[in-house]
């Protein structure tokens, strides 16, 4: 944390940034909150631990935080990965963010450039942990009718609150296809018609570009399990496309692209 | 005493009449189109149970078209278009498989029934193919019944009825 809290104070006082975009406790034990630290001074409020979850990246491509200045951010492997998949998709110029990559054991490393990025993330583990892979398991193995029942159940808290999108770093689209209304394609209220439709836009539009990163079922005010999907498309995706978002600058949107041999089993 | 004399009948016809499968087909302009056309001119007889929407390719029929049509009322989605290496604006049709494969893959693991949904190349020659394709996923449909566990889309104000 003290190693942070000196990195970001450096970067501010050099004004090799003008702004350290980390995290501060937030409004219980259990939660942080995004923090903006714009004067040396402020960053011994920063922290690091196991509270510190949202994905910071989020914020990158916000006009009021452009407006700030060259931002340097607190970033997880994640957040790294969302950096590397804002520069795949245009988002972002090299060199226009720092990055403050911090491991598990509190080392902080900094990062200016995409290459030095692409280079960190190499060293770092891949894939899903256990407990993931069980979590899709315990719902793949299911019949098609408990899943349905599953789901229904999951998504009919659904509140279209739109917190998901509001969190998630890949949804940044400036005029969202909730908001087209000639024709409205999504319901505007909480039915289970518009619930499943909703999730399943979500999912799908961010399917070979979401870096898993869980913010949106962190910020999800019911809990459903919508990080699932994601996690879902991400394994198909790179299963049949070889897609890995935020790992590489040279690759590909998956959907975007497409290989004549692309094996599939059910086109009749 | 008219009026429930008439939802008596129509009950009644229900009841004795065998379902028959709604199913829409969205079908691309310049292969399955016209696949189907040649089907008609061929003079061949086939179900009636199809609605077919023609648009410019595969590639523009987005998921979501799919979603709407259950979401109305269909009970089955046909999905067809130019064999791969035949799409008249080249590479639609390849760009739509990875999109199929996808969206396929996140309806069965939702437990939306995707047996329900019959995605096909049917080329302008083909007018023999569509016409079996059709009869054989009409027969398919009507071994499942109707879809009824999907939930319906609620109605909505007509631009018209918007002031």
């Amino acid at each position: 944390m003290q190693a942070l809290q000196e990195q970001a104070r450096k970067l501010l006082e050099d004004q090799t940034v003008k702004v350290v975009i980390g995290y501060a406790p937030g409004s219980d034990e259990e939660r942080a909150r995004a923090l903006f630290v714009r004067t040396p001074q402020q960053a011994e409020q920063l922290i690091f631990d196991q509270r510190c979850r949202q994905n910071l990246a989020t914020y990158l491509l916000k006009p009021e935080v452009k407006a700030l200045g060259r931002p340097a951010v607190v970033a997880g492997v994640a957040t790294l990965r969302t950096i590397l998949q804002y520069a795949v998709e245009n988002q972002l110029q090299d060199q226009a963010v720092v990055a403050l990559a911090v491991d598990g054991n509190g080392q902080v490393t900094t990062l200016s450039t995409f290459s030095q990025i692409e280079e960190y993330l190499a060293t770092c583990p891949r894939g899903l942990t256990p407990e993931q892979e069980q979590e899709l398991a315990r719902i793949e193995q299911m019949s098609r009718e408990e899943r349905w029942a599953f789901w229904s159940q999951q998504l009919s808290r659904c509140l279209k609150c739109y917190a998901c999108r509001a969190a998630c770093p890949l949804c940044y689209c400036a005029r969202c296809i909730t908001e087209v209304n000639q024709p409205q394609w999504i319901p505007v209220a909480a039915d289970p018609f518009g619930n499943l439709e909703w999730n399943v836009v979500r999912a799908m539009h961010l399917a070979g570009r979401c870096v898993d990163c869980g913010s949106c079922r962190e910020a999800c005010p019911e809990d459903i399990p919508i990080d699932l999907l994601n996690r879902l498309l991400a394994r198909e995706t790179l299963t049949h496309f070889g897609a890995a978002p935020g790992y590489s600058l040279r690759r590909e949107y998956a959907l975007a692209v497409f290989r004549p041999d692309d094996k599939e089993d059910f086109i009749r | 005493m008219a009026e429930s004399a008439v939802v008596e009948a129509a009950n009644r016809t229900a009841a004795t009449s065998a379902f028959e499968p709604r199913i829409v087909a969205f079908v691309c302009n310049w292969c399955t189109y016209a696949g189907a056309d040649l089907t008609g001119t061929s003079r061949i007889r086939y179900a009636t149970n199809v609605r077919v929407l023609r648009l410019p390719c595969t590639g523009r029929i987005d998921f979501m078209l799919i979603l709407q049509a259950f979401g109305q009322g269909a009970d089955g989605v046909m999905v067809s278009g130019c064999h791969p290496g035949d799409c008249h604006y080249t590479a639609g049709n390849f760009h739509a498989r990875r999109r199929w494969i996808v969206f396929r893959e996140l309806l069965d693991f939702l437990g939306v029934d995707v047996r329900r949904i019959c995605f096909s190349w049917v080329s302008a020659a083909e007018g023999a193919k569509w016409a079996d394709l059709v009869n054989q996923f009409v027969q398919e449909i009507r071994a499942l019944g109707p879809y009824r566990e999907f939930p319906r889309r609620l109605p909505q104000l007509k631009p018209a009825e918007v002031c």
